[in-house]
């Protein structure tokens, strides 16, 4: 996986969530949302999925899917402020 | 399956073959089958995967009579998204939800390109249901036995059937 594995993250929804089961868990449990496409740049590592898909910030912290072909999507929780703000600028806003 | 976009038998000239977790068995066969019609016929095939994806290939063809070049999924995607990589052509081999995602980022990518997604594996008409997004499908219950796979790999690229 490159520089995600190398992170200190939490596993929200682990092994076996379907992509949609991420972005649902995400739409239903966190307030502030927001929405990038595919291939959107998050911690240097280009994001798969089916459009849109949901990030969920709770101040620092960013949570997103995070996909490998043998294990599915993983739901994973970073804490990393610059990065989260990054997010609040160039994603698109839950309404 | 969903009706082809295009002329069956029409030659792409830059294809790309992004396969899923080789789990299944059939993928590989399947593969190496694709990579040879597609050389056969004059089409650049790149094939992207995971890094175990790509040694069973490098393994089972080790002179490359069928296999050409190959990239590491991750690096393939950045070549797409930073634009310095196209495909007239993407076919997606998937069985499971995983697989699904990549193919859904493949049609957000590459917008213009013709996408098939070869949906296999134990049960695949489910997956094949979650698919809402264009692409032409090519649905087959195949985990081992890759024949039934082939006929209909042959039908929708337009490749004469083969005995063998």
């Amino acid at each position: 996986m490159g520089c995600i594995e190398n992170l200190k993250y939490e596993m929200l929804l682990p092994l076996g969530a379907s992509f949609k089961e991420c972005r649902e868990y995400v739409e239903k449990n966190f307030s502030e949302v927001w929405y990038v496409d595919p291939g959107y740049k998050l911690f240097d590592e280009y994001i798969i999925g089916l459009p849109p898909i949901a990030l969920g910030l709770d101040g620092g912290k960013i949570v997103f899917p995070y996909t490998k072909p043998c294990h599915g999507t993983y739901l994973l929780r970073i804490e990393d402020t610059d990065e989260a703000d990054r997010v609040r600028k160039t994603a698109r806003k839950k309404k | 399956m969903t009706e082809p976009t295009e002329t069956p038998g029409k030659v792409p000239e830059n294809a790309l073959l992004l396969l899923g977790c080789p789990e299944a068995p059939a993928q590989q066969a399947i593969a190496l089958y694709m990579a040879h019609q597609f050389r056969t016929h004059g089409s650049d095939l790149l094939i992207t995967g995971n890094p175990s994806v790509l040694n069973l290939l490098r393994v089972s063809d080790t002179e490359k009579h069928y296999i050409g070049d190959m990239k590491v999924l991750e690096k393939c995607i950045e070549e797409i998204v930073e634009k310095r990589r196209a495909a007239d052509l993407c076919i997606v081999c998937a069985h499971n939800d995983a697989a699904i995602a990549y193919a859904a980022t493949m049609r957000h990518l590459l917008p213009q390109s013709r996408l098939v997604v070869i949906i296999f594996g134990k049960d695949p008409e489910p997956l094949a249901a979650s698919i809402d997004f264009p692409c032409e499908k090519i649905v087959e219950k195949a985990v081992h036995n890759p024949m039934q796979l082939k006929a209909k790999v042959n039908e929708v690229f337009g490749w004469a059937a083969s005995r063998t």
